[in-house]
């Protein structure tokens, strides 16, 4: 268990990391390294070099700006766990954070890393897709960005490009009064890898209609994805209604097959537990008054 | 690499390859063997220590990369020498051990969950444990003894750490 030799530069900027990374292609950032770090001890990763970005303040931060929620690629998970904006304002990251590996990766490992090693039964990246979160990137020549829904490509692969680095991700944040989220997923043990993951976000009216919807599912196709489910728009989310949209949405969705769970399995549990995760969301926002602060 | 680490309040230096993980760094270049190398890739929580106060796995991070934070390992708990932290006498008051490999990454999650509550729920000492592996005494004892020390920290003739962290903590609740 001893990773291949590499020499190890931590820069003073970002622009300064881009650089690096995009002269060698050999070369690896590495900032929590909740995953990259067994990757190099099981020598899976022979990186040539490392490049810390841990500590670069570009990278650091949550913030809110105009309707939206941007949180710094190297936040820790365990920061973003107990960030005040973030449980007030992108409730669903609040809510599947503590199942994202243990405590103790949760204080090393990042949100942008999460992000950038792109699992496909990972929870940020769910979340991420499921909101229609926009990645944020650092290149040596500036920034671009993409939406979750276009970066993620498959399993562990993501459509960054040689040089780039995630540099945040702007999370939407819904303005409805009364919002509530649903998380649930299948794995062997709690904080194991999710065999089906769902999440959903609800927001209702007054009289309790839905005026948005949101459903995600992790771990059954080689990324995470969105459902169409916004025919639930102007309901009032009663059970049959909410099986009826769920079964429509999850009747054709590819499936991984493993050792794990066969594809017949995750597409079944998914519709199981798209339907929990929908209805818990709907009871979460039926809970806040219908008036009032949020 | 020249890399400079404060561990258990002291400062040490050491010429340290990149590649070497913190836990080998404690073990071999500053002997301090009471972190245990374990599965070596992030699964078992033996090697746990302490990083600015919060658990942290030792191998999933290079030694090159520790430094500026304050570094505790079992070997920091004990108030003196020959003595036992509250923690570590509860393990054995309550037979929390048995051969003993997975203790000071117990301890030391169990540290860090009384250092910022003063009635953890069983719930509470679960989750803060959730990342330590145990294959011999059993988990029914290791939450037995952070129930106990918790007990005995709540009673004890000193200021609770977590009280003193958050003075609006008021407990028992």
């Amino acid at each position: 268990m001893k990773p291949v030799a590499f020499d190890y530069v931590r820069p003073a900027s970002l622009a300064e990391a881009c650089e690096l990374l995009s002269g060698d292609e050999d070369a690896r950032l590495i900032a929590g390294g909740q995953t990259l770090v067994p990757m190099l001890a099981m020598r899976l990763a022979r990186p040539a070099k490392l490049i810390d970005i841990l500590r670069l303040p570009e990278l650091a931060g949550i913030g809110e700006e105009n309707g939206a929620v941007v949180v710094g690629a190297t936040t820790r998970q365990a920061q973003a766990e107990r960030d005040p904006v973030i449980r007030a304002s992108v409730p669903m990251l609040a809510r599947v954070l503590p199942w994202v590996g243990h405590p103790p990766t949760r204080n090393r490992g990042t949100v942008g890393g999460s992000i950038a090693n792109a699992d496909p039964s990972a929870e940020i990246p769910l979340v991420a897709v499921t909101l229609g979160a926009e990645i944020m990137l650092a290149t040596k020549d500036g920034s671009t960005s993409m939406p979750a829904d276009d970066f993620f490509i498959g399993p562990m692969a993501t459509s960054i490009g040689q040089g780039e680095c995630v540099r945040a991700i702007r999370f939407p944040v819904w303005s409805h009064q009364r919002i509530g989220v649903g998380f649930f997923e299948v794995s062997s043990r709690r904080s194991d890898f999710a065999f089906v993951a769902a999440t959903a976000q609800v927001a209702l009216d007054e009289e309790g209609r839905c005026l948005d919807v949101a459903l995600g599912l992790g771990g059954v196709a080689d990324r995470p994805q969105r459902l169409d489910v916004s025919f639930l728009v102007g309901t009032t989310l009663e059970a049959a209604s909410v099986s009826d949209a769920v079964n429509a949405a999850t009747a054709d969705i590819g499936a991984m097959s493993d050792l794990h769970a066969s594809a017949a399995y995750r597409r079944r549990v998914a519709g199981v537990l798209g339907i929990r995760a929908l209805g818990q969301a709907r009871d979460n926002a039926a809970a806040k008054p219908a008036k009032g602060a949020r | 690499m020249r890399v400079n680490l404060r561990i258990n309040g002291v400062s040490r230096s050491a010429d340290i390859e990149p590649r070497k993980t913190l836990l080998d760094a404690l073990r071999e270049n500053f002997l301090l063997n009471g972190t245990h190398a374990g599965c070596e890739h992030g699964v078992c929580g033996a090697c746990t220590v302490l990083v600015d106060g919060e658990p942290v796995r030792s191998c999933l991070m290079f030694a090159v990369q520790a430094d500026d934070y304050e570094i505790t390992t079992i070997e920091g708990l004990a108030p003196a020498p020959g003595e036992l932290s509250v923690i570590q006498d509860a393990f054995c008051e309550t037979h929390g051990l048995q051969c003993g490999y997975c203790t000071p990454g117990m301890i030391l999650s169990a540290h860090a969950l009384l250092q910022r509550t003063v009635t953890p729920t069983r719930e509470d000492i679960v989750e803060a444990i959730a990342g330590n592996i145990c294959r011999c005494t059993g988990y029914g004892q290791i939450i037995e003894a952070v129930e106990f020390a918790a007990a005995r920290l709540r009673i004890a003739n000193t200021p609770h750490p977590a009280v003193q962290a958050d003075p609006s903590i008021v407990g028992p609740k």
